[in-house]
């Protein structure tokens, strides 16, 4: 039985790490995936009222924090609601379980008979006098989780699937609601003068001109090539930041050059090379058709700078982060820090929206190694803006060649998606490097590039096999050893570029073939839960009134099932070009399995679709010189207000499903979409990501 | 040095040069959290506050330049417990997802509404685009102030 149980189970078998009934008769549920904006920990919510049949007002939760709540590992790849959500639905069924079995002999009746109401147990029509509060015993906490406890079936449900509003957001549009807002006794402002790359030493550093310009006073820490400015005044250390990069010279710098900012720079370099899929055909046809498609770094861009605190007394170390992972980040300190991980305390704070490993974890080992050198002191790092966007673990650049050959119909009998891309996960617990660790006398070793396996998705690979019958597909993994930036996790990993590569490869067969993409899709789709989303994009969008090519006016569709195992999008895109790309409407259909809270999901798809609108049509890392050159909002552009197009949503009614996280799914559908629209509008084709003005103009000129 | 401040209707004193960023006078000598770091370059919006009801980049406006003006926070608009309509709009349409633009954003908003009491989609979006979100909450955020103005207009007619 316990193989089948979810992993956060395995991991955290005894009660008490997960549920307490509190005297104020509310109830504190622990857990260790944490809120990222995503309204997750509001749904966990949802599920443990939901079991316990308890007012969802008494639930009180507890996320990420290593002292009092379960390790769940990373809050990542769209799992909270599919892992956590199942693991807290067998915990609080379980526990629900023991109490009114016990009730049950004690009432001698069946435990069928006692209903609960608002956590009160009645019997028949009456009340008991008992309830969980004055009726659960220590026993019930302390015996492991069996995971034998049969859920409620989903048609009783009266708080799943109901749209709720989200607990933290009230805060949030009043006041304080953030890490950063934390105040703490005896706290120092800090700010990192940054290494500009492993291996690069401070040669000298001339205070004297940082001090006038700061105004007031403040004291460097420096452990080997690390630099951190720290003082009671933040507006002082700001301002001494601002002011130290151009006092300070590195020594091994390293020099970047555009050329290397381009997908296309990957191809060639040295590569750990991977195969994957169905044996090729010993003679496929004779027609191969091939495309070549891109996407380059990306930023996580987060709208508040990473930030973290950190304190050391008596010998403990206590951080409160915004990290992905508490119990992970942990295992970081103790290894950069060579402190034994039982001293140290994680607890997570709200950030800004991260998408991924951002620099998070980074921040917390800064604001670490700091409160070791100054104890008894909480030391607050927020990073700079520019640091922000110079140093966060990157999206990796992808060029992928979609390659197929063709039956006498125009249909693929073979078909290879051929991947360049760098790394989609260096974080501390996928054997990455922490950026403060590289500065330290003894950096750790250089990491060995790897990507998540396919059974977890895969990284550069996520969605490169295509969904439709094709006899023989295959995927051809060039994953490069050292890209000139640091990547790691950005939302979805190779989702996007992969499904924007075979999903215009698509349209770019359908219209060699003379079909309508549409047609062409399903005429080879034979999973009914994917022809249903495409048939609903594609009826809502007036498919069938598409028009003809190159009127400056396009619509294009895209689709996925995120992971090939996870949420199914369909998204379809109106847009005009003119000198640029303008998006008119959006029509999306998901389908996710049982939602839990739909207006949440819907928030989560619409997410998706502006976000990776916005990589399509304007994002782009840049370099040159020392490091990245895409520093701020002007040199980083994202998708404004104004450019926002008007969005349909619609979620699939699937409750007798399993649930699916629906953070990622429209990613690559989005992409794709504004792909294969932009090729209808001006019928002529953009292989390239971003689709800004000046790459439109040197397609339409040929 | 002492400077003199009207800070969400109440008249505050803080000590420190004029030079200094007004978004650091509110957060870390009034304790008013509620503007927020975002960049410091006035591009994307998380630190607006009024100033004799315009929006102004806090980030960037030293506080010397504002003595005896009227700054209103996100904390002036109105709080949890007696929340704004703009607040209990945006609560409504559950528009935000990480919320840290929101403050701003609802900041932005209150100067929309209180010179353009109905305004249309494009209108909002034309007032909110020196605003940046990042998380695409941007549907839901049209929605949320739209609604705000119509709970607005309604109770000035009753």
């Amino acid at each position: 039985m316990s193989d089948t149980l979810p992993l956060s189970i395995q991991n955290n078998r005894r009660m008490e790490k997960w549920v307490r009934f509190d005297p104020d008769r509310t109830v504190r549920l622990a857990v260790g995936k944490v809120e990222l904006g995503q309204g997750n920990v509001t749904a966990l919510a949802q599920i443990a009222a939901e079991e316990l049949d308890i007012d969802l007002s008494r639930i009180a939760v507890l996320s990420g924090d290593t002292q009092d709540a379960p390790d769940e590992g990373q809050t990542t790849s769209s799992q909270s609601i599919e892992v956590s959500g199942r693991s807290v639905r067998l915990v609080t069924a379980e526990l629900r379980a023991r109490v009114v079995g016990r009730l049950a002999q004690r009432l001698n009746c069946a435990p069928g008979e006692i209903t609960v109401e608002d956590g009160a147990f009645h019997h028949g029509d009456a009340p008991t006098g008992h309830d969980y509060w004055n009726f659960a015993q220590a026993d019930d906490f302390a015996t492991d989780i069996a995971g034998t406890a049969t859920p409620k079936p989903h048609t009783a449900y009266r708080v799943v699937g109901k749209p709720v509003q989200r607990r933290d957001l009230p805060a949030k549009v009043t006041g304080p609601g953030f890490i950063h807002d934390m105040v703490r006794p005896d706290m120092l402002h800090a700010r990192i003068l940054r290494q500009p790359n492993r291996g690069a030493v401070l040669a000298s550093f001339d205070e004297a001109p940082v001090r006038r310009a700061a105004g007031g006073d403040f004291r460097v820490v420096r452990v080997g090539n690390f630099v951190a400015l720290i003082g009671n005044d933040e507006t002082v250390v700001q301002r001494a930041a601002a002011a130290a990069p151009a006092h300070a010279t590195w020594h091994n710098a390293r020099q970047l050059t555009p050329d290397q900012q381009e997908a296309a720079w990957l191809v060639g370099k040295p590569t750990d090379e991977r195969v994957h899929g169905d044996t090729p055909m010993t003679d496929p046809p004779k027609t191969v058709i091939e495309a070549t498609y891109s996407r380059p770094y990306v930023a996580h861009a987060a709208m508040g700078p990473s930030c973290a605190l950190a304190e050391y007394r008596g010998g403990v170390l206590s951080v409160w982060s915004h990290t992905q992972g508490p119990y992970p980040l942990r295992a970081a300190l103790a290894n950069v820090l060579g402190l034994p991980a039982d001293r140290i305390i994680v607890r997570h704070a709200h950030g800004a929206g991260c998408y991924g490993h951002n620099g998070a974890d980074d921040v917390a080992v800064d604001a670490a190694v700091i409160a070791l050198q100054v104890p008894d002191h909480c030391i607050r790092v927020l990073w700079r803006r520019e640091e922000e966007f110079g140093y966060e673990p990157l999206g990796t650049a992808m060029q992928v060649t979609a390659r197929a050959a063709l039956d006498d119909a125009g249909k693929p009998v073979e078909w290879t998606t051929e991947i360049w891309s760098g790394t989609h996960v260096q974080r501390p617990s996928t054997g990455g490097n922490m950026l403060t660790h590289e500065a330290l006398p003894t950096p750790p070793p250089n990491p060995k590039p790897t990507d998540p396996p396919e059974g977890a998705g895969g990284g550069g690979t996520r969605n490169g096999r295509p969904l439709y019958d094709f006899p023989v597909r295959r995927i051809l993994h060039h994953l490069v050893l050292a890209p000139p930036v640091r990547t790691s996790a950005l939302r979805g990993l190779g989702a996007l570029p992969n499904v924007f590569a075979i999903e215009c490869f698509m349209d770019e067969l359908a219209e060699r073939a003379g079909i309508d993409p549409v047609a062409y899709r399903l005429s080879m789709l034979s999973d009914p839960r994917a022809r249903r989303i495409i048939e609903d994009v594609a009826d809502r969008s007036d498919w069938a009134h598409r028009g003809p090519a190159g009127t400056g006016r396009g619509l294009g569709m895209g689709w996925a099932q995120y992971k090939n195992k996870a949420a199914y999008a369909a998204v379809a895109v109106e847009l005009e070009v003119e000198q640029e790309v303008r998006l008119k409407r959006v029509w999306c259909a998901a389908d996710a399995g049982l939602v839990i809270n739909p207006d949440g999901g819907k928030n989560q798809l619409e997410g998706g679709i502006i976000q990776a609108a916005s990589m399509t049509l304007k994002e782009q890392v840049t370099m040159e010189g020392q490091g990245v050159t895409s520093v701020d909002w002007s040199t980083y552009p994202i998708l404004k207000f104004s450019e926002v197009p008007e969005i349909e949503t619609v979620l699939v009614d699937a409750p007798d499903q399993p649930t699916l996280g629906m953070g990622e799914c429209t990613f690559g559908p989005t992409a794709a979409a504004i792909g294969n629209a932009v090729a209808h509008a001006l019928g002529v084709r953009i292989r390239d990501m971003p689709f800004t003005r000046e790459r439109i103009a040197r397609v339409l000129l040929g | 040095m002492a400077i003199e401040l009207v800070v969400n209707g109440a008249a505050r004193s803080v000590d420190t040069a004029d030079t200094t960023p007004l978004l650091d006078v509110l957060r870390n000598q009034l304790d008013l959290k509620g503007a927020r770091y975002g960049c410091g370059l006035e591009q994307c919006g998380s630190c607006m506050v009024l100033v004799d009801g315009t929006p102004v980049y806090a980030c960037s406006r030293e506080v010397g330049t504002v003595p005896g003006k009227h700054i209103t926070t996100i904390e002036g608009i109105g709080s949890v417990a007696h929340p704004h309509p703009l607040q209990l709009a945006f609560l409504d349409e559950q528009a935000g997802q990480c919320g840290y633009c929101l403050s701003g954003i609802i900041i932005e908003a209150k100067a929309l509404l209180d010179r353009n009491p109905d305004p249309s989609r494009a209108e909002i979006a034309m007032a909110l685009d020196n605003h940046l979100c990042r998380c695409g909450a941007h549907p839901r955020i049209l929605r949320a102030v739209a609604r705000a103005a119509a709970m607005i207009r309604k109770g000035a007619a009753q």
